[in-house]
């Protein structure tokens, strides 16, 4: 990269409106960047940021309501407003392509993939097609597809979601662009399969020294594929660097929030070691459930979690975490009552529980309370906040009157909330003030119990760390245990006392969370824990082949498989895993994890691997 | 589904939404205080000249007896009017409570009822309607009740669909796993969320009501002669038609005021807006 | 076509199958289980009990309901739905001289409506927004407001009284040229086509800008595909299945307006028998037309549930 070459792209002053009730709100403003070409450039931000705006304004592109009213945006000589209509149409998808975040709705459901993949460079007449397809094979295979011969062939609904992405990245560069956007291409993605698309990405883009605009919100991500960092709040830059810089040393105060908001382990509470004398507020045994009704045998039609058993203490935090189709947020409504268990018991300070919701009686249920992930639907937006805390209120404690209007504003104190709020509706509301709401509407019953589903999963890092906090602080005042469902481990981490980790629907280790981090490890929490991106560059490349192998596999649905894990796991044994179920092994550490291997065969495994100094110094003694 | 209810303080009718009301309020007040505003009373034969054009004395012209079509009209629209909105008003209510009850059991009360109205819906509108006046004659009650009959399962798809929605929604979740009763929740939770889009949907039952009512009284199975609706006046005028007298055309103009009125209101009503993809 | 495919529409058979039994009890219901004497009605003045009692036997009044629905059945599943109370002649031919008008009309109204219509709806989504949709919008949502006998008056007066083009009533036997064909049949299809067409416009429209809207139809706009192609490759194909969906339902509309419209230009057709049918209260005329009204319909219905199965991708390629 030549020092003294022009930018590859040229982004001054850009500003963006959007029409709306009142007249037209500004939602960029004033943004000014470089790409350098042959860079890749990561544009990070919050939802509502404006990233994604400013990402399509690249193509001279803004959705319908938007405008782009003032800047220059230049891509590679090319001045992206001065263009007509039709001039606009030859430079999109030639010049510059666009990887959007959903794979599944960008596709045409009713044309082939292979199609899809190669129509701009058939639209801007720059191959035949014949020439095309060889084009795209090739580029599938840079991608690690696999099965590119015939995948093609499908619809967009007979492929999963990480191949789709990939194929969405074929579609982008099978015309050369001089620019491609990646528009948070693995968000929706596993993190066992984000891993493999990544890698896949960034081995095409170095490759072809692509030049590259990267959007995201999530910084451990993008510290693995960019060249330099910009970020970008309310459509406002505030800090432009190169990564290593950003990462090490940001000087912006949003950027250091941002930054300690992704790394919650960093700031976690300490583990609560109960006192075992304590009875655990719930105890749960060989509890099996799932959908579709029962059949002959007393079992699920549809099973979705088996021969699961664990106990929660008071004042405890339980972390439930699993990929999809693990079964973690079916455990919190079984628990709750929802969805009846088909077998097993669930004890309630040592009261056994009925399955079904409807049997239970207003005390039991009162004593385990359920928040849900998205707090946008969870609180009924024809009441106003007032009303939703005093209806539980009412209904468990009988108070009326000021008694009611009295503890409503305790309960708006007690998660930082101002008591004026109690006369807003839940619209005029922020994602973090109404899961603050949801919050309060379940400590409103005075509950023993409280199971929190993915609670901080649709809020931003930064919102969703001040809730974490909360929770830590109302656990310590009331002595609450939680059972906190997550697929994500550092928030886990954050604030679990114990970790149980689901796959398929089976528990495969549970344990203490310091003990989740030390060797020997089940093998797939090994593979789940080494999935997650760190905040330190290079950590992508420095992932074993092994690992990437095992990543490959595809998370698991439920499976009536003996080891569920086994068809993926490197170190299965044959013979063995594929037959009979894995019995649970108590190990020293303080966990226990279902597993043919020895613990010595798995410490042995695993330590030589890849244990680095940055996870060395967050396991507590 | 963050914009179920949208901020009502905010919001204001567009201005076709309030040339609708505009034609829905007046003719609801004609309706009501039509014997004191027609300047003729009702069977009043006053000049020889039938199917007479529009005149000074007679802004609407005559009808073929020589009577006054502006009073005819006027005191037609409280037939229309009133007939209408008693067979909607009983089709909607029965179709939501129905829905409710539908959404809320499932299960076999579910599976029945929508079989049933789902039938009932397969018979095309004014075909049943001839049916049930064959049987039954034409009483303004058979009239009402047989509207009613007709439009509401249409009335109760609607509903269930959003009750069925609503249902699936979180907020409803948490309030049953509270343990709190079947009714509470209908009441409570899911009504108040549909009270819009119900009152859509009525708006379109009245309007096909209207239609289906003026049709059975133009084929002369609807209302009948003492009572007159706009229906009716249609049929006994046609033979002006080819006079070109305005008699004809006034009572079928005027249900066509009424139901663009009534159209163009519930067009503008907020509803969930179809926002840009995010 | 595959298996899961070929299941569903075979369920939609049997369900519609079941519906049209369900119907069939419910006419049944509305018209022979009713208040008053059949018998005596339609005797009026010649109304001796001996008649009566006669009159009665041969109706089977004296069985009980479910055994006369059972032997009305009988006879409209092999082909003979009874006599006509009125003049003694089997409901099968006084049917079978009108059905064919009935369906030359309807015929012509779908062959002048559907290409009209989807011309209209098509182009009005592909130029949203632009005056020449919103005008689109306000003349269809007039017509589907206003009655047919509107429109069906509007058109005489101003065709056939005030500019004389084409004559007021019809008269099905002068179709001896395509251009008495037309001066025939002009008005009343005319007529009966404008609600139709308004409402087949405002679906298909609506069809088509939900496609538009769409994410790919996004992702292929910034991919540098033309507005030509977008619709016809992207967008058209997806809709394909709610359009065709829409101009079934519409066409389902057709057996409302064609009473209105039989009995405004005095066409000798089905719609028209039966309000005469109505009118004597010829209770088994009434029920045969009935039931073959319903069964067109659910035809329709069936058809445009098919399209929309057919049309998933997701189910025809598993």
């Amino acid at each position: 990269m030549r020092a003294d070459a022009a930018p590859m792209v040229s982004v001054k002053g850009l500003r963006v409106t959007v029409r709306g009730d009142g007249g037209n709100t500004v939602i960029v403003d004033g943004a000014s960047f470089d790409i350098a070409r042959g860079e890749v450039v990561a544009l990070i931000g919050e939802s509502g940021s404006g990233k994604t705006t400013i990402a399509l304004s690249l193509l001279g592109y803004a959705r319908p309501g938007c405008t782009i009213a003032a800047g220059s945006i230049h891509v590679g000589g090319t001045d992206v407003r001065a263009l007509s209509a039709s001039a606009l149409a030859s430079f999109r998808g030639r010049n510059v392509s666009y990887i959007a975040q959903s794979a599944a709705a960008s596709f045409n459901p009713s044309q082939r993939v292979m199609a899809q993949v190669i129509e701009s460079a058939r639209v801007h007449g720059i191959l035949s097609r014949a020439d095309a397809e060889a084009k795209a094979m090739a580029l599938l295979r840079a991608l690690a597809l696999p099965d590119p011969e015939r995948v093609g062939q499908r619809f967009p609904h007979q492929v999963s979601g990480g191949q789709l992405q990939r194929l969405m990245a074929a579609m982008a560069l099978i015309t050369d662009p001089e620019l491609v956007i990646m528009d948070e291409p693995t968000t929706a993605l596993d993190v066992t399969t984000q891993i493999e698309v990544l890698r896949a990405f960034k081995s095409v883009v170095q490759q072809q020294h692509t030049t590259a605009l990267y959007v995201s919100h999530d910084l451990a991500v993008v510290a693995q594929i960019a060249d330099r960092i910009v970020v970008l709040r309310d459509g406002v830059i505030q800090e432009v660097g190169p990564t290593r810089c950003i990462l090490g040393a940001p000087t912006h105060a949003y950027t250091q929030s941002l930054l300690a908001a992704a790394d919650p382990a960093a700031r976690a509470t300490p583990v609560v070691v109960p006192d075992v004398a304590d009875p655990p507020v719930l105890r749960v045994e060989g509890l099996i459930a799932g959908y579709g009704g029962i059949n002959a045998d007393g079992l699920p039609y549809l099973p979705v979690v088996r021969d699961l058993a664990f106990a929660i203490r008071a004042g405890a935090v339980l972390g439930v975490i699993g990929e999809s189709g693990c079964g973690k947020s079916t455990l919190a409504r079984v628990i709750a009552g929802l969805l009846p268990a088909a077998r097993g018991t669930i004890a309630l300070d040592g009261e056994v529980l009925p399955a079904d919701a409807a049997r239970r009686t207003r005390e039991q249920l009162r004593r385990v309370q359920i928040v849900f992930q998205s707090a946008d639907v969870a609180l009924n937006p024809a009441h106003r906040v007032g009303r939703i805390l005093a209806r539980p209120l009412q209904f468990y404690h009988g108070l009326s009157g000021a008694a009611v209007s009295r503890r409503v504003r305790e309960l708006l104190d007690m998660v930082r909330l101002p008591a004026a709020l109690a006369d807003r509706f839940p619209h005029e509301l922020s994602g973090g003030q109404k899961q603050r709401v949801n919050l309060a509407r379940a400590l409103a019953a005075d509950p023993r119990l409280i199971l929190c589903d993915e609670v901080t999963s649709a809020l931003d890092t930064v919102v969703g760390a001040a809730i974490l906090e909360l929770l830590a602080e109302l656990r310590r005042e009331l002595r609450l245990a939680y059972m906190f469902i997550s697929h994500d481990l550092s928030t886990v981490r954050a604030i679990c006392d114990e970790v149980m980790v689901l796959y398929a629907g089976q528990m495969v280790e549970y344990g203490n969370r310091n003990a989740l981090l030390a060797a020997p490890r089940h093998p797939y929490t090994d593979l789940l824990i080494a999935s997650v991106p760190e905040l330190r560059p290079g950590w992508l490349d420095g992932l074993a082949p092994m690992r990437l192998a095992e990543a490959a596999g595809g998370v698991a649905a439920f499976s009536e498989a003996p080891c569920a894990f086994a068809p993926r796991c490197a170190m299965r044994l044959d013979a063995v895993c594929a037959t009979e179920p894995p019995p649970i092994q108590t190990l020293a550490k303080g966990a226990a994890i279902r597993c043919h291997r020895t613990a010595q065969d798995l410490l042995v495994a695993q330590t030589d691997r890849d244990l680095t100094p940055h996870d060395r110094s967050h396991v507590e003694a | 589904m963050s914009d179920l209810t949208v901020p009502l303080a905010r919001w204001h009718l567009p201005t076709p939404g309030r040339i609708g009301l505009a034609i829905v309020a007046v003719w609801l007040v004609v309706a009501v205080l039509s014997p004191w505003l027609a300047p003729y009373a009702a069977g009043n034969v006053t000049a020889a000249d039938v199917f007479a054009p529009m005149s000074r004395a007679f802004p609407l012209g005559t009808d073929y007896l020589g009577r006054d079509m502006l009073s005819r009209v006027l005191l037609g629209a409280r037939i229309t009017v009133g007939v209408s909105l008693a067979a909607t008003a009983l089709a909607c209510f029965t179709g939501v409570t129905l829905a409710l009850a539908a959404a809320v059991h499932g299960g076999w009360v579910d599976a029945v009822l929508s079989r049933v109205l789902d039938a009932l819906i397969s018979v095309p509108s004014l075909m049943f309607s001839l049916v049930i006046v064959a049987s039954l004659g034409s009483s303004l009650g058979v009239l009402i009740l047989t509207a009613a009959v007709i439009y509401t399962p249409g009335a109760y798809r609607t509903a269930r669909a959003l009750a069925v929605n609503i249902n699936a929604l979180d907020f409803v979740t948490v309030a049953r796993a509270r343990g709190e009763g079947t009714w509470f929740i209908m009441r409570e939770e899911i009504l108040p969320n549909m009270v819009l889009p119900v009152l859509t949907d009525f708006g379109l039952r009245f309007v096909y009501v209207v239609l289906l009512l003026s049709g059975l009284s133009f084929l002369g199975l609807g209302v009948q002669p003492p009572n007159a609706d706009w229906g009716s006046l249609v049929r006994e005028n046609l033979e002006g038609l080819f006079d070109g007298a305005p008699a004809v055309i006034v009572p079928a103009i005027a249900i066509a005021t009424l139901t663009i009125g009534v159209n163009l209101l519930i067009d503008n009503l907020p509803t969930r807006r179809n926002g840009h993809a995010r | 076509m595959n298996a899961t495919v070929l299941r569903l529409i075979i369920t939609r058979l049997g369900l519609a199958a079941l519906t049209l039994w369900i119907v069939s009890v419910l006419v049944f219901g509305a018209t022979a289980l009713l208040p008053g004497d059949v018998a005596e009605a339609v005797l009026g003045q010649a109304a001796t009990p001996e008649a009566v009692a006669g009159l009665r036997a041969a109706l089977h009044l004296d069985q009980p309901g479910w055994l006369r629905y059972l032997i009305w059945l009988g006879g409209l599943l092999h082909g003979d739905p009874g006599r006509s109370l009125v003049n003694h002649l089997p409901v099968a031919q006084l049917i079978g001289n009108r059905l064919p008008n009935s369906l030359l009309l309807a015929a012509l109204t779908a062959a002048v409506s559907v290409p009209v219509a989807l011309a209209i709806g098509i182009t009005a989504a592909v130029r949203r927004g632009s005056l020449y949709d919103r005008v689109v919008n306000l003349l269809t949502v007039s017509l589907v407001s206003v009655p047919e006998f509107l429109v069906a008056t509007l058109a005489v007066v101003i065709f056939a009284v005030n500019l004389h083009w084409l004559p007021a009533l019809s008269s099905v036997s002068d179709i001896s040229s395509p251009e008495a064909l037309f001066r025939s049949f002009a008005m009343p299809v005319l007529s009966l086509s404008c609600v139709i067409v308004a409402q087949m416009a405002r679906m298909s429209r609506a069809a088509l800008i939900g496609t538009l809207d769409s994410s790919y139809v996004e992702m292929a706009r910034l991919k540098g595909v033309r507005p030509a192609r977008l619709v016809l490759r992207h967008a058209l194909p997806n809709a394909l299945g709610p359009i065709v969906n829409a101009v079934a339902l519409s066409l389902s509309f057709l057996l409302g307006g064609v009473i209105i419209i039989e009995t405004i230009f005095n066409y000798p057709g089905l719609a028209k028998l039966m309000v005469d049918a109505v009118a004597t209260r010829d209770m088994p005329l009434v029920q045969a037309c009935a039931m073959i009204f319903c069964a067109a319909y659910l035809l329709l219905t069936l058809l445009a549930d098919i399209a929309a199965i057919l049309s998933n991708p997701r189910l025809r390629h598993r």
